[in-house]
């Protein structure tokens, strides 16, 4: 079974934690990644760095130029990757904008993902159609759960649509806004975690986008899944390094 | 084959809105009202009216007369420099601001490289009293001090782009991303025909009046309606879709793009898309862009600000592909000196941009009978500067 659904099925909360490939030098992937599970943290985000990443804020925007100089390819990650599945469980996901992965040839870059053991991609600029008519295939035949997104804005036939295709979970994002947002959750975030709660959908959802402390974990995860943090790691990471990082996920998730 | 739209917002193989989920909601209230507001009649007339009286149009279809004999054929100028701002882009943001209102929207935000559609854009929120947000890159601002002027004294305010390569491509990103943060009172006027189906169709409906005109023009000048050529200069394509708009289907009308090569193609200092580029996904579409093996964008460079983008509207990428129209690379030096010979020849300064369209007379031939259309983009007053330290005036 795809460890994303066994995971899933576990009845607590799940934290899950996005790093940047390459960063913050080329050789700190698989330590990361390493480091990451033994701290606890349940599930993975790999980012493959992309020179114009729409969908993030000024912390991730600098993480992956500093990775593409650090010498960050998509070959480079696949080669690092190769041998993760002796040292980590946890499931795996690869997080990247659409056109490095064309680039790659999608069967490809999927069939590599099958070898090295990822168990799911996050595209967030690969539009659920055109996934729908011409990628779906492709990556069911290579076991990979493709991950799709809802905003606030999203209408609720579109997020019913959303669930009925969706295996895994659902990326909910938390607010109208790019990665890496520094505002504390008000009610207007409440009030949308709540409404797609009481949805009942069948595919669980994880809230990310803004998820900083164990507040806004706590916030996310009342009526969610799971949270995704991204940029506020990341953040941590410069100030801190590598070898903190079990203090970060201790105080988001005592 | 078809040189238009499909019904799923793709040029042949190029198009599509690869956009994130975010974005969605906008695109998609775009998509399914853009044709239906385009069509009607009150947007029409208030169109119009402001294309007419406050853009100056129609513009004048010229017959450059000492142009044509030191080349020996018939060189019309589509005379779009003459448009209030000084350039097609104006057409286009007429049309989006109107479109805007009837969305709805109380704010705009644009992107601009050189500035000229930063320019146009302000000018219309001026005119209508709406709010509005320029982004910039960095180092455009410092180049184009002027234009950054002219934003903020028509009540822009201007936003520089620090990500990236700090040009018109980060800019262009950081005007996606102020739309993801500000979904619902928030209208994006992208300035070329680019960006996530509706755009490019869009912007080219909007630009398809001078093509509209040239025909009814040219049914004066030459009892045709239809030239032998149509030349433009490409960098996203605004100002040529606008040209070619009408005359697409028409097999008899050779279309001519001359894209930038910089130093020379390869030179590595180039924004020739056509040659350079391969298919990709940039700013919501899938096109033809310049990039590294692993898909990153990469950095183009021209003299001229208007044409170093990375990638070409996806109409274009499929006129390339389908071979509808012949692309030419000119170089910064080609397109100086034609630039050059205009204002010698004919007492017209034009933009560096459309500089690089004139050079096509020294790179292809044409016949004494040969009807041939120039879309003289924009004029180049704000390209002194450049004209000055180019040729030590």
């Amino acid at each position: 079974m795809n460890r994303i659904i066994s995971k899933l099925q576990h009845s607590k909360k799940l934290l899950s934690i996005y790093i940047t490939a390459g960063y913050p030098t080329l050789k700190d992937t698989t330590p990361l990644i390493e480091k990451l599970e033994q701290s606890g943290v349940d599930m993975i985000e790999i980012g493959l760095p992309f020179s114009d990443p729409l969908a993030d804020g000024p912390t991730i925007q600098a993480s992956s130029e500093q990775a593409l100089r650090n010498g960050m390819t998509t070959e480079v990650l696949f080669e690092q990757l190769k041998d993760i599945r002796k040292t980590v469980n946890i499931p795996l996901l690869i997080m990247g904008y659409f056109n490095p992965i064309l680039q790659y040839g999608v069967e490809a870059f999927c069939k590599k993902c099958q070898d090295i053991g990822i168990d799911g991609l996050i595209i967030p600029d690969l539009p659920m159609e055109e996934y729908l008519e011409q990628y779906k295939s492709i990556f069911e035949a290579h076991g990979l759960i493709n991950v799709f997104l809802i905003t606030p804005q999203t209408s609720e036939a579109r997020i019913r649509f959303i669930d009925s295709v969706s295996n895994g979970f659902i990326y909910m994002v938390s607010s109208a806004a790019t990665t890496g947002n520094t505002a504390s959750f008000g009610t207007t975030q409440t009030d949308y975690f709540k409404r797609i709660n009481r949805m009942q959908l069948n595919t669980p959802q994880i809230v990310g986008f803004g998820i900083k402390d164990h507040d806004s974990y706590t916030q996310a995860t009342t009526n969610s899944k799971g949270a995704i943090i991204g940029s506020a790691f990341i953040t941590f990471l410069n100030e801190f390094g590598i070898e903190k990082i079990d203090t970060f996920i201790g105080t988001i998730r005592p | 084959m078809s040189y238009n739209i499909n019904s799923k917002g793709y040029y042949g193989e190029f198009g599509g809105a690869y956009i994130p989920e975010m974005l969605y909601p906008n695109v998609e209230e775009l998509r399914q009202n853009y044709l239906n507001i385009m069509s009607d009649s009150a947007f029409q007339e208030e169109f119009q009216q402001l294309l007419k009286d406050y853009v100056g149009r129609p513009s004048p279809l010229y017959f450059a007369k000492r142009l044509s004999k030191a080349y020996n054929t018939k060189i019309y100028l589509k005379r779009e420099d003459l448009n209030h701002t000084g350039a097609h882009k104006i057409n286009n943001t007429i049309g989006q601001i109107l479109m805007a209102k009837r969305l709805g929207k109380t704010r705009i935000i644009a992107e601009t490289g050189a500035g000229q559609h930063g320019v146009a854009t302000a000018t219309v929120c001026a005119l209508m009293g709406i709010t509005c947000v320029v982004y910039m890159g960095e180092i455009d601002i410092k180049r184009q001090a002027p234009n950054v002027a002219r934003m903020k004294m028509l009540g822009a305010k201007v936003v520089p782009a620090t990500s990236g390569s700090k040009t018109l491509k980060d800019a262009t990103n950081e005007a996606i991303r102020d739309w993801i943060n500000n979904p619902v009172d928030t209208h994006y006027i992208i300035g070329s025909v680019v960006g996530p189906h509706p755009y490019p169709d869009m912007v080219a409906r909007f630009q398809s009046v001078i093509s509209e005109e040239i025909k009814q023009q040219l049914m004066t000048h030459e009892n045709t309606p239809t030239p032998d050529y149509v030349i433009a200069c490409v960098g996203g394509g605004s100002n040529a879709a606008g040209a070619y708009y009408h005359f697409l289907e028409d097999p008899s009308v050779k279309l001519i793009a001359a894209e930038a090569a910089g130093h020379g193609i390869n030179s590595g200092k180039s924004a020739a898309t056509s040659t350079l580029g391969r298919e990709g996904i940039i700013h919501g579409s899938k096109t033809l862009l310049m990039q590294t093996k692993d898909g990153q964008i990469t950095e183009p460079y021209s003299i001229s600000a208007g044409l170093d983008y990375p990638g070409i509207g996806p109409m274009h990428a499929h006129l390339f592909h389908s071979g509808r129209a012949e692309f030419i690379a000119v170089t910064d030096d080609e397109a100086m000196k034609s630039g050059l010979e205009l204002c010698q020849l004919e007492g017209i300064i034009p933009a560096i941009e459309s500089s690089h369209a004139l050079a096509v007379f020294n790179k292809k031939h044409f016949k004494p009978n040969d009807i041939v259309v120039l879309c003289l983009s924009g004029r180049g007053d704000k390209d002194l500067d450049n004209y000055i330290s180019y040729f030590n005036v």
